[in-house]
This record gives structure tokens, sequence and C-alpha cells, in this order.
């Protein structure tokens, strides 16, 4: 069964650690900007949310990718190929999360890959806010559900 | 006579999404897609990136194993529809053959339109359409060629940056009064052309070109201005039309392009219309719209070949979206980015910085975004407006800060 980033907001302390383990990992460097996971604060609500890409069915990403840059690997990580995309960013509309961003260094887009099936990002969490389970979890499937509302591309009817 | 169950014309992303749709709804129905360009199908939203050479013509395929089509028993075929005679279900080609469909998807895309002006069919005036178009560019657009680029619509902006890359001096000829007047509103469109002019581009906004002609071995250019220039390559990308001539002998409904129900079928029974050349339903508005936009193409095409293999599907509209580097300043719009009646908008702009945010709403919802150099988390603005998530208190906030786009969409479906 596959795995997936389970994120539990509520335990997160908004220490960033997972945001720093994240750009060493794909931007070997400690440095936000290269992080594909964030963490978004609240203020008003004093609460920090970690945010990053659920590796949805829906692959909006990959469906809108011209240059089939976009693939699956084996753990279902939507995962982009530096030497086939060309940075059209067409990918960072199309994606409804916003979870899939333009690098500006690079001339690529740059997303969450599940690190190959050991993400940097839970190794990382103090708290177990962030954590690699398997699919069927309340948090993805309330996202996925957010994503079944936006599905203007691929609604049946029965 | 050859035939097919399934026939597609045009070879572009909604013919390659609609027939691999087919082949794994309908194991063994017949596929054919009709090119007209004898090529791998290949995605015209590469070529700006092929034209500056950092890749190969094999970059622009939209599928890039050699057998990709052979092993989904997909018939690439190399003709020019002429005509369609919707009673018999049969098409004519320019060679004097017939194919004969059992269903018919029409997905032919675009084409340049050129202004009757005298001169563009002179050597040396191109579109920026084809791999063809790019590959007679770049011979001209060498380092110290002068260039006019009319047209600053999307795709004359997406190619400045090729074309000044090959150091190219560039003029850019444009009659709106702002570049990309159907993305861009007016802060955001004078914005872009103060960047290229810093770039060293000149941009001529509410201008027009009148006349090419040939002289001194060289193409001379007049503008409504009186102004008159020598340049070696004249680029039209003044605006494109649907591809849809050889459909007008038939009774098919047809305004800026084939119009399309929920599902994807055009006025005339067994035959479908997918991507650029069709008028669909627009899920902003309600009403039908051709939105030639990449993700609307594969939608499209997705949805129509689940229809034409007997699997009921129905569009909910697309929205209609574009992302665009202009020589290195990215902007996006979203949706009605326009604003509607009685709506509240938004806006955080930093001129200096070139950043730009506005947000349009209707109710406590987002119904349409223009953002200038941002990058991150953009998809987002999208999530919302098809969502049409209730933004609640979140609407007061981002009145107040349109750059909380994340943390309202976190907030309001999250949290």
């Amino acid at each position: 069964m596959q795995k997936s980033l389970h994120i539990s907001a509520d335990d997160c302390t908004g220490c960033y650690q997972c945001v720093l383990a994240c750009s060493d990992a794909h931007g070997h460097d400690f440095n936000p900007v290269k992080s594909v996971i964030q963490v978004f604060r609240f203020e008003d609500e004093g609460r920090d949310v970690p945010y990053t890409c659920t590796q949805c069915d829906e692959a909006w990403c990959q469906k809108s990718c011209p240059t089939d840059a976009i693939s699956v690997d084996a753990n279902g990580a939507k995962v982009v190929s530096e030497a086939l995309c060309v940075g059209c960013k067409v990918c960072t509309i199309a994606c409804p999360f916003g979870t899939i961003n333009y690098n500006a260094d690079s001339g690529k887009v740059i997303k969450c890959d599940l690190c190959g099936g050991d993400p940097a990002c839970v190794k990382a969490c103090p708290t177990s806010a962030i954590t690699f389970v398997h699919s069927d979890t309340a948090q993805f499937n309330k996202m996925r559900d957010w994503a079944g509302k936006t599905d203007a591309g691929s609604q049946q009817s029965t | 006579m050859k035939q097919a169950d399934y026939v597609i014309i045009g070879a572009g992303p909604a013919a390659v999404a609609a027939a691999e749709t087919l082949r794994s709804t309908d194991k063994s129905g017949s596929i054919a897609i009709i090119s007209r360009e004898n090529i791998s199908p290949y995605s015209r939203m590469a070529l700006p990136y092929f034209l500056t050479g950092q890749i190969s013509q094999k970059g622009t395929y939209l599928r890039k194993s050699s057998d990709h089509y052979k092993q989904r028993d997909i018939t690439l075929y190399h003709a020019t529809v002429t005509s369609i005679d919707p009673q018999n279900k049969h098409l004519e080609l320019a060679s004097g053959g017939r194919i004969t469909y059992g269903k018919l998807l029409i997905a032919t895309g675009a084409s340049p339109v050129k202004p009757p002006l005298p001169g563009l069919d002179l050597p040396g005036v191109h579109n920026c359409w084809t791999l063809d178009d790019a590959k007679a560019m770049a011979q001209r657009a060498g380092p110290g060629a002068n260039i006019v680029l009319m047209g600053a619509g999307f795709i004359g902006c997406i190619i400045l940056e090729a074309l000044m890359s090959r150091g190219a001096t560039l003029t850019v000829v444009e009659a709106g009064n702002r570049m990309v007047p159907r993305m861009m509103n007016d802060v955001a469109g004078n914005m872009l052309k103060s960047w290229c002019e810093q770039k060293g581009m000149t941009i001529l906004t509410s201008t027009r070109v009148v006349s090419v002609a040939q002289a001194k071995g060289k193409l001379e250019v007049t503008l409504d201005n009186g102004a008159s220039d020598l340049v070696d390559l004249v680029v039209v990308a003044t605006g494109v039309a649907a591809s849809v001539d050889f459909a007008c002998g038939t009774d098919m409904e047809i305004e800026d392009g084939i119009k399309i129900d929920e599902h994807m079928q055009t006025s005339i029974n067994d035959i479908y219309a997918a991507g650029d050349c069709a008028q669909g339903r627009d899920f902003s508005t309600g009403f039908w719209s051709v939105h030639a936009i990449q993700p609307t193409a594969t939608e499209h095409g997705h949805i129509a070949a689940l229809n034409m293999a007997g699997q009921e599907a129905a569009y909910k509209g697309s929205l209609n979206m574009n992302v665009l580097d202009t020589a290195g300043l990215i902007s996006s719009s979203f949706g009605q980015w326009q604003g509607v009646e009685g709506g509240q908008s938004a806006q955080n702009l930093d001129a200096e910085r070139y950043r730009y945010t506005h947000l349009s709403f209707e109710g406590d919802r987002l119904i349409g975004a223009l953002t200038i150099g941002q990058t991150d988390n953009i998809g987002i603005l999208r999530g919302l407006i098809q969502s049409r998530t209730k933004l609640g208190v979140w609407k007061d906030r981002l009145l107040k800060n349109p750059n909380r786009i994340a943390q309202s969409y976190i907030a309001s479906t999250l949290m």
C-alpha cells in the first residue's frame, strides 16, 4: 500500500525543522526558499500549519505538463524530470493546491518527491506533526475531497 | 479507403489526451490521429524553449518514447482534412483520399491570423506558431539582427526572451494601450512594459504597423505614427483563431470556435471537439468561450474521449488562466480578473520591485486574480476560484493584505 505524508497541524510547534531539512535534501542548503514544504503561521489563531503536495490522484500537474516531464515513481510520488521540464510553469497554475512552484535559479519547477520514500521532513519533525503513513488518512481524504470539488476536468456522472 | 472507430483530427495536447483516454476506456477500438504536420505530436508551448536552444526538437514532443503511440495501438496518419461529410461519416483529404469514422474528435487547435496589411507575405515575415516557424525565425534572429515583433499578447511576450537571448535588437509594436491587454489590467500591462524597456527593448503601445516592404536587402516596417525602420525579421503575433475551415461546409454550429455541449459533442451527432478550436462552457460565466490553454485542452480531450467511448462524463467548464514569463518577469491571471459589478477588489502594488497582486471577489468568494513577480503557491488562486470557497472572515483579511492567499486557503479548507 502506498504511503503519504500525514500532517497533523495540531502537533506543529512552528519550529521550521522540516523546512530546513527539506531545503537541505532538495537544495543542499539551509534556506527556506529551497524547501518544498512550507509552514504557514496564523498569528490570530496562534497556529502553524505545515503544507506540501499530497501526491493527489488527480495529478493536475502531470496532466497539464506539455512536455511529459512529470511522472509517478514507485512510491506514488509525482516527480519532475529536470531534463524534460522546460520551465513553462503551466503546472504551477493548474495545481489547485499551489504545491508545485517555479524555481528561478534552476529555471524548472519543484515539488515534493517524498525524498524517494524516506522524507527528510518526517525525520526532522521533533513532535511527529509530520509522519509517513499509509495513504488512507483523514487529512488526506479531506484534501482529496476538496480536490474533487475543484475537479472540473474529470467529473463522471454515473 | 481507410477507416477507424475513433478518428481525431489534430495532434496537439487535446488530441493526445483523447487518444490515450480512448485507449484506456476502449481496449479494442481502432484509433487514428490525423496530423497536418509530418512529425511526432509536439507541444507549441515548448517552442520558445526550442527557439532559445534550451531543448532539442524531441524536447518539444508531447510524449517522449518513440513507440508511445504504437504501444497503445494508436495510428498516426499524416494528412490534411479538407471537409467533413457527417451523413456518410467520412473525411475528405487534400490528397484525394477519404477516411471513414465511427466517432470523430476535432482537435485542430488554432492558427495564427495575419492582419490584412501589405507585405506580410514577404520572406522574413513569420508567425511564431509551428516548429517550422521557430526554425525559420531562429535562422534570421542571430546576434545583431534587428527585429520587429507585431503584437504583445501572450505569444508575443513569451518569445521576447528567446529573441533577445539570441542577441537581437527588438522593437515590439502593440495596438493596445498596454502589454497583454487580454490578460492584464492597466497597472499590470504597463508594469510589463516598463520591465521590457529596462531590459533594452523598445515597446510601442497604441501603435500599429501599416506596411512591410522590401528595401535595401532588408524589410522596411512603417508604423501608423509615420516612423519606419529597416529590419531583418518581422514576427507576427497579433492573434490566433480556431482552425475550423474544413467544417464550414457542414451545418455545425460555429462561433468563436466549434460550440460543444457539456459532453464535448458538437451540434452534429458523433462529432466532438476539444481544445483551442472548441468553444466550451466557461466555468466563471456559464457562457461559452474559447479558452486556448493547455489545461483546458487536456481536460476537453479527456472528457470528450470518455463520452466517445460510451462512458458518460459531464464537464463543469474551464477556468481561463494563464502564466506568462516576459523576459524573466512572471505574471499570472485567473478567471474574472476584470472583476464583476458589485464585487470588491483588493490590490497590493510594489512598482519598484515589480510585484503586484490584484484580487477580485463576488460576495465572499474569489472569482479572479492577477499577479506579477510571484511564483509561490499561485495555483491556490485557481483552487479558491474553482472550488467557490466561501472565504468568510478571510475575505476582509485579503482585502487588507492580498498576499495572504495561501493562509486564506488553508484556513478555509483545512483548519
